[in-house]
């Protein structure tokens, strides 16, 4: 046909060929939306769940705080946990270097990883690098030494950090990187080790929910002793001992170092305390782990004693663990905010300063506060972290807030890029993104979309399976006839009254939910579906096993607490105690008999003795459909 | 009569639930605003296939003056007839191979980089350089790197439905 007349055919051709165009583009960009819609709603799903988990800790906390004020000193459950609200033992520096002492640590010869000699130079620094790389573990002997050298140095340095931007480098600035050594790895390999032609901000939060937090720290303070002054490591909120009880840090290094795992996290301890709280560039740039408030002082926070705030979760007023009035001056409570807010707090779209009651410690601060503070301080950018964002970065507050985050695939592989800012003396951020990970390049979008989403979902299928009681108990209420099915409407509605999540359950039913019938589902059925494992001990009593998924990072917090040498053992007295603790914070009922049977049925040595990582492993949630 | 009157309500209504469900995941303030330039998204979410002067038109019709924000109340509306009188149906597959097939004037059976490079960014809504190394990563075949067109229609245009 199109033979047949040459010069019309041409010309249907050159027509064809733009409709064509116009199609394909009209297609694609429908599928691309597609793709981000979905991303977005995983991403939403990620963050409600983290926030809840962060929710969580508060509430547990909050509690703690409650017990010591309110009960007397001999309360059992106050002792339990009286202890890591003690005050720091006041000790002379020698006391300190005795017990960290590392030089009875031999190296023996069958030790097969990286030597570490003092006083380390970069050459040193850098070949543990590639250790790390190599996944090597350093000697507990070099690993003290290591930090103790960090501690003497850290507390030569003041609360604030000040740079001067030099006309011939450029100053690079990291955010969370949370024991993720790949994103670390990839930084230093497009950027650059640190040096003093090559200096470094980072942002705090270098450990916890990643596993080589350790390794993270180890390279960042050996950098830190070469170079003293052209690395500098901001505190962050995870930069606290008892935040790590709960997000994996202090298992991450007990599990490494058996034998001298209390004394590293001792040291840590100290360390963190004295991590400086915020760096400054040309007097002209903040860099601050969260953020300000509107009460924020430079000058008060540079006269701050940083080291008495060893954590967040301790206000001054648990200064001594008396039940006698405490001591607690205006002074100390004002000083306490500046530097919970520093490290705690999160930018909002509308103007003020409102309590952050996601985090529980913190302000949530507007543009208009940040326009204030950096006028009243004279500073003109104000460079941040502590939240995940999906690009690595993000602008706020007209572009005079930048967040920044270092940590790539930080919910799951795919789902973020990471991030870093690099600064010449002009002061104009360039930003630069990557994604850690091989297999996560070669993904092309849509299949990284579906990766992420499918672990997104999984994690909400585990959270609608710990509150099925719950679940089941309010679907009732719009089934009075018992006939198991509620409308797709209720079941939304109802889901998020459980769940408190604020997601959208409609947008996610499809997902979550195989099959409705005229807007009607079958929920005995679907929550049944949810089963989610097959617990790998008899456990006949429902109401303890919906308990112990649902509170099983508070178990464990509340294990480690208790565990006070650190042996990753607890004797049945004290799990019992254990129960007793989250029995009273969470107000449920619990049998003493089905606590006392239960440690029966998980000493798994049959010692006496209760394993904590094996408990916690016994009930950790195992989706028996993913062999499906 | 009663009963298709109950069923034509009872459409409007499951279109306006899904217009809300797609507009709350990006109203970051929780307060039926969202920014103009995720509107695109949202409307590509609901099924809809307009081009991009569509969406001009669709956004004049919405936006409140140069704030730059979209609210919920001049949406619904709007959106609610879009969905109801398939204003923008998908492009049905047998098309969009044709489509392919005319810009593979050789009748390879798969278009090189170079090839959609030059007719994704210089005819019709031209596609920016980023929007097109994209599509090449997303659909290119990793070993040949060139894209495969008659398989890829297959694969991508069944969707979950929403």
């Amino acid at each position: 046909m199109q033979k047949e007349f040459p010069v019309f055919s041409v010309l249907n051709s050159a027509l064809n060929t733009i409709s064509a165009a116009l199609l394909i583009q009209r297609w694609y960009r429908q599928h691309v939306a597609r793709l981000e819609m979905r991303r977005r709603c995983t991403w939403n799903i990620f963050q409600s769940i983290e926030y809840a988990g962060e929710q969580d800790q508060i509430k547990l906390y909050n509690y703690f705080g409650f017990l010591m004020d309110h009960f007397t000193p001999a309360s059992s459950e106050r002792n339990l946990i009286s202890h890591i609200f003690r005050k720091n033992e006041i000790c002379l520096d020698t006391e300190w270097e005795r017990y960290f002492c590392y030089k009875s640590i031999e190296v023996t010869k069958s030790y097969t990883g990286p030597h570490l000699m003092f006083p380390v130079t970069f050459c040193g620094v850098s070949k543990l690098v590639e250790a790390f790389k190599h996944k090597e573990q350093l000697h507990a002997r070099y690993v003290l030494q290591l930090l103790g050298e960090t501690w003497r140095l850290l507390r030569t340095f003041p609360n604030i950090s000040h740079v001067i931007a030099c006309h011939t480098k450029a100053i690079t600035i990291c955010g969370d990187l949370h024991g993720h050594l790949e994103d670390l790895l990839l930084i230093f390999y497009k950027n650059g080790l640190p040096s003093s032609d090559k200096p470094y901000v980072f942002n705090g939060d270098f450990v916890d929910r990643g596993k080589n937090s350790l390794e993270i720290l180890l390279t960042l303070f050996g950098f830190l002793l070469v170079y003293p002054n052209d690395v500098h490591l901001n505190r962050g909120n995870h930069e606290d001992h008892i935040v790590n009880l709960r997000y994996g840090f202090t298992k991450e290094v007990l599990g490494k170092y058996r034998v001298h795992g209390k004394k590293i996290l001792k040291l840590l301890q100290m360390i963190f305390s004295w991590l400086p709280l915020a760096t400054v560039i040309d007097n002209k740039v903040l860099i601050v782990h969260g953020g300000i408030s509107d009460t924020t002082d430079l000058d008060k926070i540079a006269r701050v004693d940083r080291q008495k705030y060893a954590s967040a979760l301790r206000p001054p007023k648990m200064k001594s663990d008396s039940y006698l009035e405490s001591k607690t001056t205006e002074t100390d409570l004002d000083e306490w905010k500046q530097v919970m807010d520093v490290l705690w707090s999160d930018p909002m779209p509308q103007n003020g300063c409102i309590p952050n009651e996601v985090r529980g410690r913190g302000c949530y601060w507007g543009p208009d506060v940040t326009e204030e503070v950096l006028r009243r301080n004279n500073l003109q950018l104000l460079i941040r972290s502590h939240e995940c964002k999906q690009d690595g970065y993000e602008f706020c507050h007209n572009r005079r807030v930048i967040t920044i985050f270092s940590a790539s695939n930080y919910y799951e592989v795919g789902s973020n890029r990471g991030a870093f800012i690099r600064m010449g003396p002009d002061l104009v951020p360039h930003i630069i993104q990557y994604q850690a990970s091989t297999t996560c390049r070669e993904l092309t979008l849509r299949q990284s979309v579906g990766w992420t989403e499918r672990s997104a979902l999984q994690a909400l299928r585990e959270q609608l399976f710990v509150h099925r009681s719950d679940l089941i108990s309010a679907f009732q209420e719009f089934d009075p006839n018992n006939k198991g099915m509620i409308s797709v409407t209720h079941w939304a509605s109802t889901t998020e009254r459980v769940l408190n999540l604020g997601l959208p359950w409609r947008v996610l039913r499809p997902q979550l939910v195989s099959s409705t019938q005229h807007g009607m589902m079958d929920y005995q059925r679907w929550i049944k579906e949810l089963s989610i494992t097959e617990p790998k001990l008899e456990i006949s009593d429902n109401s303890i096993l919906d308990t112990m998924y649902k509170n099983h990072s508070n178990l464990e917090t509340i294990f480690r607490i208790i565990d006070t040498d650190h042996s990753g053992l607890i004797s049945f007295k004290e799990f019992h105690q254990t129960w007793e603790l989250l029995r009273s914070h969470l107000k449920t009922e619990i049998s003493a008999k089905a606590i006392a049977d239960l440690a029966q049925s998980i000493d798994f040595n049959k010692d006496g003795s209760i394993d904590i990582n094996e408990f916690l492993e016994a009930f950790r949630l195992v989706d028996i459909s993913a062999h499906n | 009569m009663a009963e298709s009157k109950q069923s034509a309500e009872a459409t409007v209504s499951d279109v306006q639930k899904k217009i809300r469900a797609a507009f709350e995941a990006f109203d970051y303030e929780s307060n039926n605003t969202v920014d103009v330039r995720e509107i695109g998204t949202i409307i590509y979410s609901l099924g809809c296939f307009p081009s991009q002067a569509d969406l001009h038109d669709l956004i004049a019709e919405v936006e409140e003056d140069q704030t730059g924000y979209i609210h919920l109340d001049s949406f619904l509306p709007v959106m609610s007839k879009v969905l109801l009188e398939h204003k923008f149906p998908p492009i049905p597959e047998d098309l969009l191979l044709q489509a392919f097939e005319v810009l593979d004037k050789e009748k390879k059976g798969y278009l090189e980089h170079e090839e959609l490079t030059k007719y994704m960014t210089q005819e019709g809504e031209l596609f920016t350089q980023e929007e097109v190394d994209e599509m090449l990563t997303a659909l290119a075949d990793h070993e040949k790197n060139v894209v495969y067109y008659k398989d890829l229609i297959n694969q991508l245009t069944i969707d979950p439905d929403m």
